[in-house]
């Protein structure tokens, strides 16, 4: 058996222990960096304003794969009461009235930058983060369903049922009314990606593109600049962060 | 100038009843909003498309008609025709009583009435419904200060003006409860101005409707003389408003076909033959508009308040069928996110949405109805709300 001998001398000794160090440090410097994450303590930027980009020529009717993603990721339970059951994220299928062709595509809560549910909440739960979220305080959302009433997008659910089993980055309540906060833990961890996007990119679609509209190097606004995207009743004025391209 | 002598009445016999079958309404709410807190709204008729059902056509009715039933005493003291002034007192009891109602159910329907101290302690101006809180509680403590100066013979004088402060009052919280609908850009169904204007109608109608309904009852239970005069009065002013309203409908209604975008929502109300269309012609302009004109307008039927009664009772029926109509119709109507194609989806997109009252949506409204009679019956056992007589000497010698 060949005999190994450790030459440790004590300036080889300092020598692998600082680079010992710099190793184990590195990752959470570097890593952290590349990230974006941001403290805790940190409120959200108004430099960033998250939005996404679907290509409704990339979505097929077949596939669910965003709305099953979503409910997975945010704990949302089929009660098999479809009228009354939360849906973040559903899929619609479209066909233009004059020519026939069809489009399926995705429809979740648009982000408005001026948010008709934000304007009429009596409360104030529902408000908009600095980085262009739409979100719902859940602890001061009273129930009064009138944002779900001014949606232009119907995108909104309220909570009908008691709730068991939920995911603890993604607290939910009965009596409150609820809408995709575009996976905003995913967001506050640095992922910087939803979970219907990366849904979407697994099952080969990259139908959703998720980022940073104000970045102008980042892939959305890249791709926003070259083929454009449509605001679903951009007749309302409300600048939405979530784009349509194919219709 | 003689003074008009009013009266309470006493626990007797002739309250027993009412109190029963209020403490049995009380009950049957309590018990719906127990079990729906309990369960979760999925045990309700509403669900993620119709969101507002039942219990805010009653809260909407119960507010708007507070607002109303106000009017007698602001025609007493704002516009001073003196033959309203026994009636001023009444009038501000139903006011209070109705306002009460409507709150009640409208929070016992939230998602989190627990959470009604967070309502009342944090608003957003922005919001039309934040205003419409300030507005109602503002209301009842006007009201209560309005008949404080009423009772109090040394604060009479102040009467006029604080009558006239309740008056604006009314009129904005009208219009302000209009608008909680009329804010609505995306939905076709609202979205007009019309909405505020029309709402201030229904109330004056909905309001002088309870007004008469409440009179019988202290006609027929408490030997509440009436004249001639209180009749064609009350008669008068209920065809004002039935005009009116019914005015106010054609114009919402017109200026919506004018324009193309609500061509299809006007179709799909008053043409499509759904439930609606049925609740709309049948319901608000039938029984709620034309029969009740005609009753109380016929030479046939003149003096004869058991018709005016009926008329009354039509226009409440009639009137809450109108909200009905308004609040929910305009929900069922699909939304159009995508104009110029056809939708589906898993969410209902594209299709008319179903609602079905169920039977928690309708013990909690009438929830409210009770809490307005108890308000009311409390009033006129504890106080002096009734006038001793409103015979034409009476009411005209002072």
């Amino acid at each position: 058996m060949k005999k190994y001998e450790i030459k440790l001398d004590r300036r080889s000794f300092m020598k692998n222990s600082a680079m010992l160090g710099l190793a184990s440090i590195a990752p959470g410097v570097f890593f952290q960096e590349l990230a974006y994450g941001r403290p805790l303590d940190e409120p959200a930027s108004s430099k960033i304003r998250w939005g996404m980009l679907i290509d409704t020529n990339q979505c097929t009717e077949d596939c669910n794969a965003c709305v099953t993603a979503c409910d997975d990721e945010h704990g949302i339970e089929d009660f098999g009461r479809p009228a009354t059951d939360t849906q973040w994220i559903r899929k619609m299928n479209l066909t233009d009235e004059l020519s026939g062709k069809s489009h399926s595509l995705p429809m979740m809560c648009q982000h408005c930058e001026n948010p008709p549910c934000v304007d009429v909440c009596p409360t104030g739960a529902s408000f908009k983060r600095d980085d262009g979220i739409v979100l719902v305080n859940k602890h001061t959302c009273i129930g009064c369903r009138y944002c779900m009433m001014a949606c232009p997008y119907k995108a909104r659910s309220f909570v009908h049922e008691n709730l068991e089993n939920q995911v603890p980055h993604s607290p939910r309540g009965k009596g409150c009314v609820e809408s995709c906060n575009l996976c905003v833990h995913k967001i506050d961890n640095g992922d910087n990606n939803t979970a219907c996007a990366e849904a979407c990119q697994k099952d080969g679609h990259q139908a959703i593109l998720f980022g940073d509209l104000n970045d102008p190097q980042s892939d959305i606004s890249k791709q926003l600049h070259k083929y454009g995207g449509k605001e679903v009743r951009g007749d309302l004025g409300l600048n939405t962060a979530v784009r349509y391209r194919g219709i | 100038m003689s003074l008009i002598r009013y009266k309470s009445i006493d626990l007797d016999k002739k309250v027993i009843l009412p109190i029963i079958i209020i403490f049995t309404m009380l009950a049957m709410a309590l018990y719906a909003f127990v079990t729906l807190e309990h369960e979760g709204h999925w045990m309700t008729g509403m669900n993620n498309q119709v969101v507002w059902g039942l219990p805010h056509v009653f809260a909407i009715f119960l507010i708007v008609a507070a607002s109303g039933v106000l009017n007698i005493a602001s025609i007493s003291s704002v516009f001073d025709i003196s033959i309203y002034k026994p009636l001023s007192r009444l009038s501000g009891l139903l006011a209070i009583g109705l306002l009460i109602g409507g709150l009640m159910v409208l929070v016992l329907d939230l998602g989190r009435p627990d959470r009604l101290v967070v309502a009342m302690t944090t608003f957003n101006f922005k919001s039309i419904f934040a205003w419409n809180i300030l507005l109602y509680t503002g209301f009842l403590f006007t009201v209560v200060i309005y008949l404080w100066m009423m009772f109090e013979g040394r604060y009479n004088k102040y009467v006029t003006k604080v009558g006239m402060f309740a008056y604006a009052w009314r009129i904005i919280l009208t219009t302000g409860t209009g608008s909680i609908f009329g804010f609505l850009v995306a939905k076709e169904a609202y979205d007009s101005a019309m909405l505020a204007p029309l709402f201030i109608a229904m109330s004056l109608l909905f309001g002088t409707a309870i007004f008469i309904k409440a009179l019988y009852f202290l006609r027929v239970s408490f030997d509440l003389q009436t004249g001639e005069i209180i009749y064609k009065r009350l008669k008068k002013l209920l065809t004002y408003f039935i005009l009116a309203v019914f005015y106010f409908t054609i114009l919402f209604h017109i200026t919506n076909l004018y324009a193309t975008t609500h061509h299809d929502y006007e179709f799909f109300l008053l043409f499509s033959g759904n439930i609606y269309t049925y609740l709309f012609w049948v319901g608000n302009i039938l029984v709620g508009t034309f029969i009740p004109l005609y009753l109380i307008t016929s030479k046939k039927f003149f003096g004869c308040w058991n018709i005016l009664l009926l008329a009354s009772s039509l226009i409440i029926i009639g009137g809450f069928i109108h909200l009905y109509v308004i609040i929910v119709s305009g929900q069922a109507f699909p939304l159009d996110i995508f104009p110029g194609y056809i939708e589906s989806s898993t969410f209902g997109d594209g299709v008319i949405a179903t609602y079905t009252p169920s039977i928690y949506e309708i013990m909690l409204g009438f929830g409210g109805v009770a809490i307005a009679s108890a308000v009311f019956i409390l009033g006129i056992l504890s106080l002096e709300f009734i006038p001793e007589s409103l015979e034409d000497e009476q009411i005209q010698s002072k």
